[in-house]
């Protein structure tokens, strides 16, 4: 079974400063695999270690740095490690970026089975890109998924989590399922694995490669830009501060209507 | 003559989920700025059901309603019902689409835009009619630490928002609401999904947290269980509802159900008490709209404390154990 996990690389958003011209400092801004998709891989390499003959091939889109995320996937277990960068990729809202990594997954790994997505990247967080792929590629999506079971290679089983509680469906593969922080065992790489990583051939892909024109691509090929990018503001007045307990019982008791005798 | 289109939601339970009526009520608002566009809604649901909506829709200012019947659509289904979306969209040109960002709208919003080419914006908190008469998008981004405003180069220019960023009409808006049946074509579909089944009522605390007056929420600051614990009690002590921040879920302290922020809820209580969060935009949009929010917190220049009404510079360690002491010895 040849499974195909999509990685994104995200700036670690726990960390993100402002500058004093009120930009985002991007500078030293540590670069994390997105953690939605570290579940992605997680979830690929459950099924690896309960069916035979699975080969997961971790495909990003993104600069040339982004090869050293692959890298970790593959010391995590994954087989292998695809990089689509252009540098006419840039400025791709999901629609570009789902476009061009179904491209990718097209021209060069079409006999995939299962592709499995975070369900969000923490910096963009529009949950879109994942059924932008499955939507160009034609296969169905399971999003919101907490758990995947019962994978007979030919069907697998996919619990959502979704507002009403648990929704579990079958679909036939291929198809492609959104993950959530499930019930996944943390895995860390083991020394032959980061020798493995460090050693693998990443395979690199360009625009031309798999069969995309400027037009279908980054900005030119977006449906959607920013306009406008500001700081957030926020309209409550003035917080009043206070050490004494006593006010900030009274406080809590007034604004939240306790009744207390 | 232009056209807003909004998408109804069928819960599980078989009511129309209550994010439709608060974005009807912004589009009636960004229907004024283009020459009062009709506002319409999609409706896709069993046979026989839709009767049971009518009198909401002509409550809620809805021009037109599309509805789509059939027992083949008693549960959603992402291919079902994205192909009936996308032939009535086809079919009706509606320039703008708003969907709720629930999962089922988070689902099937991007399946439709990527079928009609065009863009979608997630998660939107700010929607407005620009001076060319564009729908403009804001919503936070980088984990809630920009905000952008996205124009869409297309038509259908769409936008998904969570519930409860929005607030509903405060009366009825009553229209002479026409509803339009449409044949769903999908006798042709192959699904590739089927339901296997659905247990309800696992995420209770989700819907707890949808209605509480009051929350206690817990950032990285509680930093152990026994921290945590001390939050539970405090918020026992004033019959508050827990929450935590991303930070407190991401170090185990707290399950992702009761995350608050842009990855997690969105809540609007009366109280909304914040304990040991720092305040990161991305937790701050989940609860900004609160009518009242205390912080607590050591560092008195941690960003929480401006978007706070009152403020507590002080160790929770020490404040929710003396607190809950008050509250249980009255």
């Amino acid at each position: 079974m040849k499974i195909i996990v999509c990685i994104k690389q995200v700036p670690d958003t726990t960390d993100i400063k402002w500058t004093e011209n009120n930009t985002i400092q991007r500078e030293g801004v540590e670069s994390i695999i997105n953690p939605f998709d570290v579940y992605a891989i997680e979830e690929a390499l459950k099924l690896k270690k309960v069916l035979t003959d699975v080969e997961i091939t971790v495909i990003t889109m993104g600069p040339l740095q982004a090869e050293k995320m692959l890298r970790q996937a593959i010391a995590l277990g994954c087989d292998k490690g695809v990089l689509i960068t252009d540098k006419k990729f840039a400025g791709a809202d999901t629609y570009a970026t789902g476009k061009t990594i179904a491209a990718a997954i097209k021209s060069k790994f079409s006999d995939f089975d299962l592709i499995i997505c975070g369900q969000f990247a923490i910096d963009g967080d529009t949950a879109q890109t994942g059924p932008s792929i499955a939507s160009q590629l034609g296969i169905p999506q399971i999003t919101f998924v907490k758990e995947l079971k019962d994978c007979d290679g030919g069907h697998i089983c996919a619990v959502r989590e979704i507002e009403d509680g648990l929704e579990t469906l079958k679909v036939e593969l291929p198809a492609l399922i959104c993950v959530l922080k499930g019930i996944q065992e943390t895995t860390r790489a083991k020394i032959n694995g980061y020798i493995k990583g460090k050693n693998a051939e990443i395979e690199v892909y360009s625009m031309e490669d798999i069969g995309l024109t400027p037009e279908e691509t980054g900005i030119k090929g977006s449906p959607t830009f920013v306009s406008r990018a500001f700081r957030p503001e926020h309209n409550r007045g003035k917080c009043e501060m206070c050490r004494d307990i006593s006010l900030l019982k009274e406080k809590i008791t007034e604004f939240g209507g306790l009744n207390i005798e | 003559m232009s056209n807003i289109l909004l998408y109804a939601e069928v819960t599980k339970d078989k009511y129309l989920h209550t994010v439709l009526f608060e974005l009807a009520y912004k589009a009636r608002e960004l229907s004024e700025k283009l020459n009062n566009a009709d506002v319409s809604a999609l409706l896709i649901c069993k046979t026989g059901l839709a009767d049971e909506f009518k009198e909401a829709f002509i409550n809620s200012g809805f021009d037109y309603v599309y509805i789509a019947e059939d027992d083949r659509l008693a549960n959603y289904s992402t291919e079902l019902y994205s192909k009936i979306a996308v032939d009535v969209i086809n079919e009706i040109k509606p320039e703008i689409i708003l969907i709720g960002a629930t999962t089922q709208g988070r689902d099937l919003a991007p399946r439709i835009s990527s079928s009609l080419h065009t863009g979608l914006t997630a998660d939107c908190t700010g929607l407005d009619i620009n001076e060319r008469g564009q729908l403009a998008a804001t919503r936070p981004t980088f984990g809630g630490k920009l905000m952008a405003t996205i124009l869409c180069k297309t038509n259908p220019q769409m936008a998904t928002v969570r519930p409860k960023v929005f607030k509903p009409a405060p009366k009825n808006i009553v229209k002479d609401t026409k509803f339009i049946y449409i044949k769903p074509d999908i006798d042709n579909i192959d699904t590739k999904v089927k339901f296997v089944e659905f247990v309800k009522g696992l995420n209770t605390a989700i819907n707890e947290l949808d209605s509480a007056e009051i929350i206690v929420a817990g950032g990285k600051g509680m930093k152990n269980e026994a921290g945590f614990e001390l939050l539970k009690n405090f918020a026992e002590s004033i019959g508050a509802c827990v929450a935590a921040s991303r930070g407190a879920v991401e170090m185990g302290l707290a399950p992702s159900d009761i995350q608050i922020g842009q990855t997690g809820k969105t809540v609007t209580p009366k109280l909304y008490i914040a304990c040991g969060i720092s305040g990161a935009i991305q937790h701050i949009v989940g609860m900004q709209d609160s009518d009242k929010i205390i912080a607590i917190n050591t560092d008195e220049k941690a960003p929480i404390f401006d978007v706070c009404d009152y403020g507590f510079i002080g160790d929770v360690f020490e404040v929710l154990p003396k607190l809950t002491n008050l509250y249980k010895t009255k």
